[in-house]
């Protein structure tokens, strides 16, 4: 019964409307680029989700580790000096 | 009712019976398809198709004028009175035939509503506005298929030349043109063959080249459906679509 | 699999009671865990069979309904039943990508259902011989899942919950849609509110089921609530859709098939509640080990629906093959 080959598959990203950024919602399987984008179409915007639709071959996702997310994003938190809030300036400035 | 009014209402309802019955024969497919994908792809071409014979049945029942519904019409008429064409009772044997006929009509319809849509009837025209759309992705989706199937394997290939051997000669009927189809062509409400064919041609051969398929010579085309002389397989449809409404007449749903 | 780059990496995680212990409080802080963090492997092997057996019930649950599409007696009926087991093919689909993600392919969900391996709600064996029972499911089949399903939109696994707030969001319409059916019919000619009053008695105690066995002879239920996989347990839920639904019934003139049936004061902490009947187990036990009117014709459908598609799949894949190759071949041309 099982096929020779698994039918690839395919991470989805849908943009609700312009002017937002296309978001991941799900996955699904397709022979090619063509039926994937059609599937996506049929699955994911059955009640007006969105009007753009990309797919990308989840095995060309390249994820960070999980095990490394310390050294990945820990340094950032204090950076305070990157955010307006490090800085004073006198209240008579107004908003800046 | 005046005569050009009911040539018109006879060919609404024509069209109202092609896209409930090839509607109802893809909804068969729902939970048998041969991807989980294609079971989300087909009812979704299967509610376009009944959602616009609901409209074109509504239209049809106000032409007429005797206060029926769209529910009488669509349910309650002898396998004589239905004048859907042909090719669209046909039963859907496998994936390959189904996606041909989808296609095959997908490829007539888009330059019929795209006609329609620019049409001097309004209530025509709006519905023709939506089914364009509609119809547009039927060609893609059936289209993409039809080739994948063309240019697969061996199995696939033969499959899909049996499905082009046994529906192709279906096809002439789309072209049908009776007394009242000439009257409303003649009254700019709906096209003439040679406003659609050439689309019709040009769509089927750009899919059929790339398919690698061939196009049977038609000597006898199949014809009978518009004049409501149906496949027998026609009878057993019926008796599926109607079961309810006959078995409980009168009931509200 | 959403990140084969790293779920090619190994996943096998060293459960000390440290990492143990670390793991409990990400849950108990209610962070989400997501694919790639490290997690027990019981955690994965329980959201595995739990979110394959959603998935695979999804599945086979369109056929019952299915049976009913070329016959519903109008066309509004016809595209609201049709959209419905439309729907839950995607839902399906919806979790089948989510079980991916945690290192199983949708071919080997697949293969196990169709071998008869894997469990998927036993009320799908029940048979839908009448238009009523499309109306029983809505109501009955889809209130008892909405049950189970609004909590999970807050389970740990992120993916999982991710899948059930869009389940949720598109079942709404589904109960509605069976309760609307089944009040037209309660409403309608002796025969209908006969029809619907039978399938009301069909599906009251095989929907009282769904909820699963009772808290005492559960298995799974106390590290599944640790883990927050699961929110309530199968009798709390059972109890909530019990008291939920009498009122539903009364309201368009249904009775439902259980002489014990009373209210009590007393019951939820005084907040008032219905007593039930005894739930029969063993035809519970029996319909889950596969002797149900319908257990083997549900998986013969599945199964001839993926044997009859395989010749399509494969062209698809082969096609693609053919069209890359081709690309390669033009490049290295050039």
């Amino acid at each position: 019964m099982s096929d020779s080959k698994m039918m690839p598959l395919w991470e989805v990203f849908i943009r609700p409307r312009n002017g937002l950024n296309h978001k991941h919602v799900g996955s699904l399987h397709a022979a090619d680029g063509e039926l994937a984008l059609q599937a996506a179409r049929d699955v994911y915007t059955r009640r007006e989700e969105g009007n753009s639709i990309w797919v990308v071959r989840a095995e060309d996702i390249l994820a960070s580790d999980p095990d490394k997310s310390a050294e990945n994003f820990d340094p950032a938190a204090d950076k305070i000096y990157r955010h307006p809030s490090f800085y004073d300036i006198p209240d008579e400035v107004g908003h800046m | 009712m005046a005569e050009s009014q009911q040539h018109l209402q006879a060919a609404v309802l024509q069209i109202a019976d092609d896209h409930l019955i090839l509607g109802h024969r893809l909804s068969e497919w729902c939970g048998h398809a041969p991807m989980l994908e294609e079971d989300l792809s087909m009812p979704n071409m299967a509610l376009d198709l009944i959602g616009q014979a609901r409209h074109l049945y509504a239209y049809a029942a106000v032409l007429e004028g005797k206060g029926r519904s769209e529910d009488d019409l669509a349910y309650l008429r002898t396998d004589r009175e239905y004048t859907n064409c042909l090719m669209v009772e046909r039963g859907n044997t496998d994936f390959a035939h189904t996606m041909l006929k989808q296609l095959y009509f997908a490829a007539f319809m888009k330059p019929f509503w795209s006609f329609v849509e620019n049409s001097s009837d309004s209530t025509l025209s709006s519905i023709a506005g939506k089914a364009v759309k509609e119809i547009s992705y039927h060609i893609r989706h059936c289209g993409e298929w039809v080739i994948r199937l063309g240019d697969g394997t061996d199995e696939s290939a033969q499959r899909m030349q049996q499905a082009v051997d046994a529906l192709h000669p279906y096809t002439e009927e789309l072209f049908w043109c009776d007394d009242h189809r000439q009257a409303c062509i003649d009254d700019g409400v709906l096209p003439a063959e040679h406003v659609v064919r050439p689309q019709w041609q040009t769509t089927i051969n750009a899919v059929f080249d790339q398919a690698r398929l061939s196009t049977p010579e038609v000597t006898f085309p199949l014809l009978g459906g518009r004049e409501g002389k149906h496949t027998e397989e026609f009878g057993f449809l019926l008796a599926e679509l109607q079961y309810m409404q006959r078995a409980y007449p009168g009931a509200q749903w | 699999m959403y990140s084969q780059g790293l779920l090619g990496a190994n996943t096998e995680t060293e459960e000390t009671p440290e990492f143990l212990a670390a793991f409990q409080a990400r849950i108990d802080r209610e962070e989400k865990i997501e694919p790639n963090d490290p997690m027990p492997a019981a955690y994965r092997k329980t959201l595995i069979r739990m979110i394959s057996q959603h998935a695979h019930s999804e599945i086979v649950g369109m056929l019952p309904e299915g049976n009913w599409i070329t016959r519903a007696p109008t066309l509004r009926r016809k595209v609201a039943l049709l959209a419905k087991v439309q729907d839950e093919g995607g839902h399906g689909l919806y979790l089948y990508s989510a079980a991916e993600t945690l290192g199983v392919s949708r071919e080997q969900l697949t293969e196990e259902l169709l071998s008869g391996k894997a469990k998927y709600s036993s009320i799908f064996n029940y048979p839908t011989p009448t238009w009523a029972d499309i109306g029983a499911i809505g109501w009955l089949v889809d209130g008892a899942a909405i049950m189970n399903q609004v909590p999970l939109c807050r389970c740990s696994y992120g993916p999982y919950a991710r899948a059930m707030i869009r389940v949720c969001k598109e079942e709404s319409f589904h109960q509605r849609q069976g309760y609307e059916l089944i009040s037209s019919l309660a409403e309608g000619t002796e025969e209908q509110k006969a029809m619907a009053q039978d399938a009301l008695n069909r599906w009251w105690w095989p929907s009282l089921m769904m909820f699963g066995p009772s808290d005492t002879d559960s298995q799974h239920s106390d590290q599944s609530m640790a883990w927050k996989i699961k929110r309530f347990t199968n009798d709390e839920l059972r109890q909530k859709f019990v008291d939920a639904t009498v009122p539903q019934a009364e309201l368009i003139g249904l009775t439902m098939p259980d002489e014990n049936l009373r209210w009590n004061e007393t019951k939820n902490n005084g907040q008032g509640g219905y007593d039930f009947g005894e739930i029969d187990w063993d035809e519970f036990w029996q319909v889950v080990k596969g002797h149900g009117m319908m257990n083997k014709d549900r998986i013969n459908a599945r199964r001839k629906a993926w044997d009859d598609g395989a010749w399509v799949r494969e062209a698809a894949l082969a096609h693609a093959e053919k069209q890359s190759n081709a690309k390669t071949a033009a490049k290295t041309a050039a």
